[in-house]
């Protein structure tokens, strides 16, 4: 492992096990991570970006769930291989996660005071007194004002997006070295996403944490993201610098993606390019290339054998047996 | 529909003429002697039209009213006061048979394709229901044919007639929505969000079947979303709603290139926009708080709590709605 890495995975393969048959979710990928970046995990619902994620913190449940093979390194160390009191060491205090609905992810019947000082006694031993003095200035820090009064309140009194400022002191508690968020804004509204995006890139700054941003809405990668991976049907397709994604994306996925979108910042000068069919049924073992059956590039070979990540550019790989830029199959 | 078509000169008389709209939702309380304590003033005095042919888009935050605004028009809620009037029909005085014309000449489109479709019910069963309800097919052999060729209109395979909704995915089963909003031959139908359950992909392909059905059987939109990009795509006209009030109205470019409202601004540099250098590059407005209870609106003007520009006389008057340039109308007393 290369010692600016925080996190290096390789290899991922996680399935589910249900009465239907096999669920091929997430098909050997791999990623890393450097010390204090931000990358935006980008793909539709059932890409296997959630999974990838929960498989990391040994959050999937076995069975039905199987994480088949692959290494996650973190600080030397494989998250998928050391014991599970190891893993409480990690999850929520080095590693912590903001998941997308923050209504069902917060206890109705606790207030948030209890809940937020829970992970301080818990990982770092406080006393109360000590932990509700740390949950005020955690909430401070989020940009919940009048705090000492805001602790005795339960979750129900809150707004969606007060109820993410939580979940996100919540998540900061311990300092983690790295947050996780997947889709934190997705059940938000604009006006509030740009509030949280823009205290999520502050304390990103402030307490030079690592981000993985899960989302499956480009204009939030563009906003957030120093790199991006670009997931379809639990392969990684396109992982690139963000400025490169936009402007000289490689793999027809991607390429189709961007072009399928309205832009608020354009006039429109023609019908939206959809993308043909819809993502391929999970249930079937993958072979060849997973977007074959809606690129317009495909040809014979993409059927037949599924393409490797290939260098295409600096920090630029793209798993394409056709080369968008030559017009040739490679 | 393209950009370089200018509104009409002549005007043809609207399909839909809304005046005034008001839907208060009372709050009760006391279990026996149920007294009426207050109201949830979900749509609080709206007017506007929409031409023939024409897609209007409403959009606003979660809360804002837009959601009620379009079920209330079809009286789908019972109006609480002010006029609506679709193709000659006068919604809130309507007797029982002129609501059944209406029913079918105004349909609806909704948000969540799966909540939206009765699970138990076949295909068939599901896009020829207006068809029976109507009594415009009785003869079931009619009807089948009908729902055949409803479902070749919006791109699903007939073969599949006899399937139930959970075999279908999100985007397939929006077409069904689609095809039963189609089935009784409406004039005006109400998108409420048909998109925004839907992947991306998906999106774009539910978003150019509704632009084609519009262009060959002449439908009426109100487009009901908050995602300020497609709006600018599909919509002619463009109303803006905060609080159950309407604040900026106007043609999309107009509204798009040149807000000025400051809630429209603030809204519209919100939108994250799919280009990492424009993107780092503008400026953003970033409104401090949420927005207020519609059981208590702010006094004046209801944004100004949240108003970056707000002066003392915005909480003491309403604005007035004028209109700054042709068409494009406002509510703001800094404009």
């Amino acid at each position: 492992m290369k010692p600016e890495l925080l996190l290096d995975v390789t290899n991922l393969h996680t399935r589910f096990h249900i009465a239907e048959g096999t669920v091929y979710a997430v098909n050997g990928i791999s990623f890393s991570l450097k010390f204090g970046e931000t990358i935006a995990v980008v793909g539709e619902s059932g890409c296997g970006k959630s999974v990838t994620m929960m498989s990391i913190m040994r959050l999937i449940s076995i069975p039905p769930g199987e994480i088949a093979d692959g290494q996650a390194m973190y600080r030397g160390r494989d998250l998928l291989q050391i014991s599970e009191e190891e893993m409480e060491q990690i999850r929520g205090r080095e590693i912590a996660m903001v998941f997308q609905d923050p209504m069902t992810s917060l206890n109705p019947v606790l207030t948030i005071g209890r809940q937020l000082s829970e992970a301080l006694r818990v990982h770092l031993g406080m006393d109360n007194q000590k932990s509700r003095q740390r949950a005020i200035e955690l909430l401070d820090l989020v940009g919940i004002s009048d705090a000492t009064h805001q602790l005795g309140n339960y979750p129900h009194q809150f707004s969606g997006g007060m109820r993410q400022r939580v979940m996100i002191a919540m998540a900061l508690s311990c300092a983690p070295s790295l947050l996780i968020a997947d889709e934190p804004t997705t059940a938000l509204d604009v006006t509030i996403q740009a509030q949280i995006v823009e205290l999520v890139l502050r304390l990103r700054e402030k307490l030079d944490m690592s981000v993985i941003w899960i989302t499956h809405d480009l204009g939030v990668v563009a906003e957030i993201a120093e790199r991006v991976l670009v997931m379809y049907a639990g392969f990684i397709v396109e992982e690139a610098m963000v400025d490169d994604l936009y402007e000289d994306s490689r793999h027809p996925y991607t390429h189709a993606l961007l072009a399928a979108l309205p832009r608020v910042d354009r006039r429109r000068d023609q019908r939206l390019r959809s993308i043909p069919g819809a993502p391929p049924n999970l249930l079937v073992a993958p072979k060849g290339c997973p977007f074959a059956a809606r690129c317009e590039y495909v040809f014979e070979h993409c059927l037949a054998e599924m393409p490797p990540l290939i260098e295409v550019g600096t920090n630029h790989r793209s798993a394409c047996w056709f080369d968008v830029k030559t017009g040739k199959p490679r | 529909m393209t950009d370089a078509q200018p509104a009409m000169n002549i005007k043809p008389d609207p399909l839909v003429q809304v005046r005034d709209l008001v839907k208060h939702f009372p709050i009760r309380q006391g279990l026996i002697i149920e007294r009426e304590v207050g109201a949830v003033k979900a749509v609080d005095g709206i007017s506007f039209d929409i031409q023939p042919g024409e897609t209007l888009g409403m959009v606003g935050e979660s809360g804002c009213g837009k959601t009620t605004a379009g079920r209330t028009i079809l009286g789908l809620y019972p109006i609480t006061a002010g006029s609506v009037r679709i193709a000659g029909v006068q919604v809130e005085k309507a007797e029982k048979a002129e609501m059944r014309t209406l029913r079918r000449k105004a349909q609806m489109i909704f948000q969540d394709p799966y909540a939206s479709l009765n699970p138990r019910w076949t295909v068939s069963a599901i896009i020829g229901e207006p068809l029976r309800v109507h009594k415009l097919l009785p003869d079931e052999k009619a009807r089948t044919d009908a729902v055949h060729e409803l479902m070749l209109k919006v791109g699903l395979s007939p073969r599949l007639i006899n399937r139930f909704p959970h075999e279908f995915s999100g985007g397939q089963r929006q077409r069904i929505g689609v095809a039963r909003a189609l089935a009784s031959n409406p004039a005006f139908i109400v998108c409420d969000e048909p998109i925004s359950a839907l992947d991306v992909s998906i999106q774009a392909q539910v978003v150019n079947l509704l632009e084609d059905l519009q262009d060959e059987l002449g439908l009426t939109y109100l487009f009901i979303a908050h995602d300020l990009s497609m709006v600018r795509h599909i919509c002619d006209r463009v109303a803006v709603m905060y609080l159950g009030v309407i604040v900026e109205l106007a043609d999309r470019n107009e509204l798009y290139e040149h807000p000025l409202h400051p809630y429209t601004q603030a809204l519209l540099s919100a939108v994250p926009i799919p280009d990492p250098k424009k993107d780092r590059a503008r400026q953003r407005i970033i409104l401090t708080g949420d927005v207020p209870s519609p059981i208590n609106p702010p006094s004046g003007c209801r944004f100004h709590p949240r108003c970056p520009i707000a002066k003392p006389h915005c909480s003491q008057l309403v604005p007035e709605w004028r209109e700054i340039t042709s068409g494009h109308w406002v509510a703001c007393h800094e404009v």
